[in-house]
């Protein structure tokens, strides 16, 4: 990729704009995929350009733009400032430049080894491997394998001084073995839901740790061909962390995102059951509930240290002892809704405006261990791995659906069950919350397909939670 | 766009070495985007974004790349060289691939599609007055879209077209809400103004006070773009040979146990709108139209030239990911006049949301109903319902619980601008079905 001056660029921008901003995206993705003994893939996507936004009149304008040149800075900036004048006259909102507030810094993502530190042969050669330990029988009709290097370069600098410059190496990794015996078919992966993604190094891929997973892996979709449907009812649900990642993202992290609150999405993502005077008094969930905005933990999926409007990131809880502290607001919302936000205005690539999304959204970790959790349920269901997602769009009632599951009976893990699912409603839901599992019980996960936003983003998100026990809730089998 | 195309087609081909194969694919749009909140403008801007894909196939192995283009010729040439050079270093280590498609050549093709649109610094003045007095929100996308293929056998394809979209939602003060989508390649403002006025008098209906149903079946009347929603499932695991020979497909049950629809069903593969690229990635292009189920039995699944190579089926010039492109399902008798009467008691459903499989091999699909949907009794429409979950299967409301469909047939286009603006669009009916299963 090659390197530019964002400072000199800016200096080429001549519009009368009250403010002024360069975004720099330069982003390749690998990835490489194995299936059934054969690669799939072997690929190398390069996206490179820039967002060059303006403030005219109380109103941004933005011009995407692949030509990094001087003059082609210079016609973008004329063009946003232009788009900027003409909507000014039917704003939604008239801005200052403390939306974009000025910060000089840098952020690496923690690793050990560089991306190149595995040449494409040894990676080959290590989904192989991993395909052969999923293939454990031959009703394996399918398995693959799958990894992919992201390395994001993201550069920023506007007229009133911010200059921040912030460095990826992230990983995606799956693993997935599907069993069938005619219509009757079970899949199994590596977490669901592409949920192993993290801001890591090639120090990731321990090979004896992968071939081990994978061989758990095939098997599990072995024994789910002959297991029992889910049992259908009002039971206690323990839900593990891989699932428990999807539970925030949807039925607490979307819904507290400002923009949505302020309407902004209504046409497409959705609206919010919270609304803004639910800030500061909103019991959310149960006392036992903490949810932070974290981008400080190390190796999670969206950590860094500025958002793309040059606010910097810091730790801040969202819900304390179950009540409604904080909204996923930007400067943006910040500004327009009066609630206090975090550093979450974020955009999917050069080629989108920023808008409040998720980053990291976390669970902090209570006291209980996972047998303490599964030793208090005389009768319920421990639920792994997501494979289904469904909420309304004011995210209320929600309907998901796990990969893996085990009956619990007077306290002890006994059958296993295929098909588990559930369902709720937001509120009711986390405020069931009865036992949350400690450190022992918590770990990271993330997914790089969160939607929204129109025009729409597709972003990284991180979440890390503990094994979660609720009471009284909707669980059901197959067809 | 073409010529940039073009010239780094010349470019990149000389490259070659003769035992080297390489198919270009090229995206582009000049986009512009507004988007709308309470019917003033939250966040406006221009998008120039092209990209440039190389599939390159040397040593029996195959390699992927792509590159955004810049549109200065000599950075994107370099790009491309380095990309080439980058996959025949790659060509020479990783795993022997032996499904490799090898580019072939089968004729050439160029469409431009040329139109009346709406010039980007006219837009917010024709767009915005005519919303004033209502709480519309939404996203205008307008501007030029291009799409290219060429392989290094000297196949080549253009399409390129322009057009224009306000998708959007009207909201009453109790947050009732009206969906419209109003698109097109020429600007008649005389037309959007009144489909604007309609849909604000649809927003009548929705401030009936909404009415709560409970959890069970109910007969349903699905509005055409409720049934797009559904066909659109049938790309997501569904049917994709590849994702039947691999044992993920919600038509396991056609295939292996010679289930069926309802005879009342039929859906195909047609391009025959021209609304959409015939070629596809590979620059491969398959028939006009290909029949997928007619009156409820698998005719055909989609077949990438990939999954014809793995698994011996004949190939239909598929998407590489098998998703349906231009799905056209055919429409039956009942008169959009006699919905209601038809319906008599029950639903009437114009946009569904959120589908996802709750249990794919049982082909049962979960989501939930938005905007537009109403109780029905005695043939008329009582009052909007609260939002309520569903959790059915296709083998039951396109199966056995279908009952009519809707004679009149609507072109639903995508919407979606995931990395770059959508060309794809949906043909279908609405539907009545007996029975329909709400479950929270």
């Amino acid at each position: 990729m090659e390197q530019i001056d964002l400072k000199k660029l800016l200096s080429a921008v001549d519009v009368p704009a009250d403010w002024v901003g360069i975004r720099e995206v330069s982003e390749t993705h690998t990835p490489r995929i194995v299936r059934d003994g054969v690669p799939q893939m072997n690929a190398s996507h390069t996206t490179q350009g820039l967002m060059v936004e303006v403030l005219a009149n109380g109103q941004f304008g933005y011009y995407g733009t692949p030509n990094m040149t001087n003059e082609g800075v210079a016609r973008a900036a004329k063009k946003a400032f232009t788009q900027a004048q003409l909507a000014s006259k039917h704003a939604t909102f008239q801005f200052t430049e403390n939306a974009r507030p000025a910060n000089i810094g840098s952020y690496q993502s923690p690793f050990v080894k560089e991306k190149d530190s595995l040449s494409p042969g040894e990676l080959n050669e290590l989904l192989l491997d991993a395909y052969n330990q999923l293939k454990v029988s031959d009703k394996i009709v399918s398995a693959r394998a799958l990894l992919q290097t992201i390395q994001t370069v993201f550069r920023f600098v506007s007229s009133n001084g911010s200059n921040i410059s912030q460095d990826f190496l992230m990983l995606e990794f799956d693993l997935s073995a599907t069993a069938a015996d005619g219509a009757n078919q079970q899949t199994r992966t590596f977490g669901g839901m592409r949920g192993n993604c993290l801001q890591m190094g090639m120090e990731y891929f321990d090979k004896l740790e992968l071939l081990a997973q994978s061989q758990k892996i095939g098997e599990q979709a072995i024994e789910l061909l002959d297991a029992e449907e889910c049992p259908a009812g009002e039971m206690d649900l323990v839900i593990a962390s891989d699932q428990m990642m999807l539970q925030i993202h949807e039925s607490v992290g979307h819904a507290l995102e400002v923009d949505r609150i302020l309407g902004d999405e209504r046409n497409y993502a959705g609206w919010s059951f919270v609304n803004l005077d639910d800030f500061g008094k909103l019991q959310y969930g149960s006392e036992l509930m903490n949810i932070t905005f974290d981008p400080t933990l190390s190796s999670e999926f969206a950590s860094y240290a500025y958002d793309d409007g040059g606010l910097e990131a810091k730790k801040e809880y969202l819900i304390k002892d179950g009540v409604l502290k904080r909204g996923l607001g930007g400067m943006e919302s910040q500004i327009r809704s009066g609630v206090s936000g975090v550093a979450n205005f974020r955009a999917s690539s050069w080629n989108r405006a920023p808008i409040d999304r998720m980053a990291n959204i976390n669970l902090e970790p209570g006291e209980s261990s996972f047998d303490d959790i599964i030793g208090s349920v005389e009768n319920g269901v421990y639920m792994e791995s997501n494979r289904s997602w469904s909420i309304d769009d004011y995210r209320n009632k929600f309907q998901f659906g796990c990969e893996y599951a085990k009956l619990i009976e007077n306290g002890k893990l006994t059958k296993t069950l295929k098909n588990p699912n559930y369902r709720g409603i937001s509120n009711p839901f986390w405020n069931s919350l009865k036992m949350i599992g400690n450190n022992d019980t918590f770990s990271i996960y993330g997914t790089p397909n969160c939607g929204k936003g129109e025009p729409n983003q597709v972003i990284r998100v991180g979440h890390a939670s503990p094994v979660c026990l609720f009471e009284n809730i909707q669980v059901f089998g197959g067809a | 766009m073409e010529k940039i195309f073009n010239q780094l087609c010349e470019g990149l081909f000389s490259e070659l070495e003769s035992n080297e194969a390489l198919t270009l694919s090229f995206s582009g749009e000049n986009s512009q985007f507004i988007r709308i909140n309470n019917a003033s403008i939250r966040q406006t801007g221009l998008v120039d974004d092209a990209n440039l894909g190389l599939k390159f196939i040397s040593n029996n192995r195959t390699c992927e790349g792509s590159m955004t283009v810049s549109g200065d010729y000599d950075i994107d040439l370099s790009r491309g060289k380095k990309e080439i050079e980058r996959m025949r270093f790659e060509s020479k280590e990783i795993l022997e691939d032996p499904f490799l498609v090898m580019p072939t050549n089968a004729g050439s093709s160029r469409e431009v599609i040329n139109a009346n649109g709406l010039e980007f610094d006219a837009a917010v003045q024709v767009l915005i007055p005519p919303m004033q007095g209502v709480d519309l929100v939404g996203i205008f996308a307008n501007g030029k879209m291009f799409r290219g293929n060429a392989n290094s056998l000297g196949q080549k394809h253009w399409f390129e077209t322009e057009s224009h979209c306000l998708d959007y939602s009207l909201v009453t003060p109790e947050r009732q809400m009206v969906k419209g989508t109003y698109a097109g390649t020429d600007w008649d403002q005389q037309s959007y103004e009144s489909y604007i006025n309609r849909s604000i008098e649809k927003l009548e209906l929705m401030k009936r006070k909404p009415v709560r149903v409970e959890t069970g079946v109910y007969r349903t009347w699905f509005e055409a773009k409720a049934i797009a929603d559904f066909i659109d499932m049938f790309s997501w695991n569904g049917i994709s040979e590849a994702s039947l020979q691999q044992g993920c497909s919600g038509f396991g049950k056609m295939r292996h146990n010679d289930i069926r629809l309802s005879p009342k069903f039929s859906i195909s593969e047609d391009f025959s709108s021209g609304l959409v690229p015939k070629f596809n990635s590979n620059g491969e292009t398959g028939p006009e139209s290909l029949p997928i189920i007619s009156n409820g039995v698998l005719q055909n699944t989609l077949v990438s030239s990939r999954t014809s190579a793995e698994y011996g089926v004949s190939t239909n010039y598929a998407e590489d990911t098998e998703e349906l492109r231009s799905p056209y399902m055919a429409g039956g008798d009942l008169s959009q006049k006699d919905v209601l009467s038809r319906l008599d008691k029950g639903l009437f459903l114009s946009n569904i949301h959120y589908l996802n499989w709750s249990d794919n091999p049982g082909g049962r699909i979960t989501g939930l109903t938005r905007y537009a949907c109403f109780w029905v009794e005695g043939g008329e429409i009582v009052a909007p319902i609260e939002t309520m979950r569903f959790d059915d299967t296709f083998y039951r409301f396109f199966g056995s619980e279908l009952e009519s469909v809707g004679s009149k047939v609507d072109v639903i286009p995508d919407v979606l601008t995931y990395g770059q603006r959508n060309l794809g669009v949906v043909t279908c009916p609405g539907i009545l079905t007996n029975e329909f299963q709400l479950t929270l």
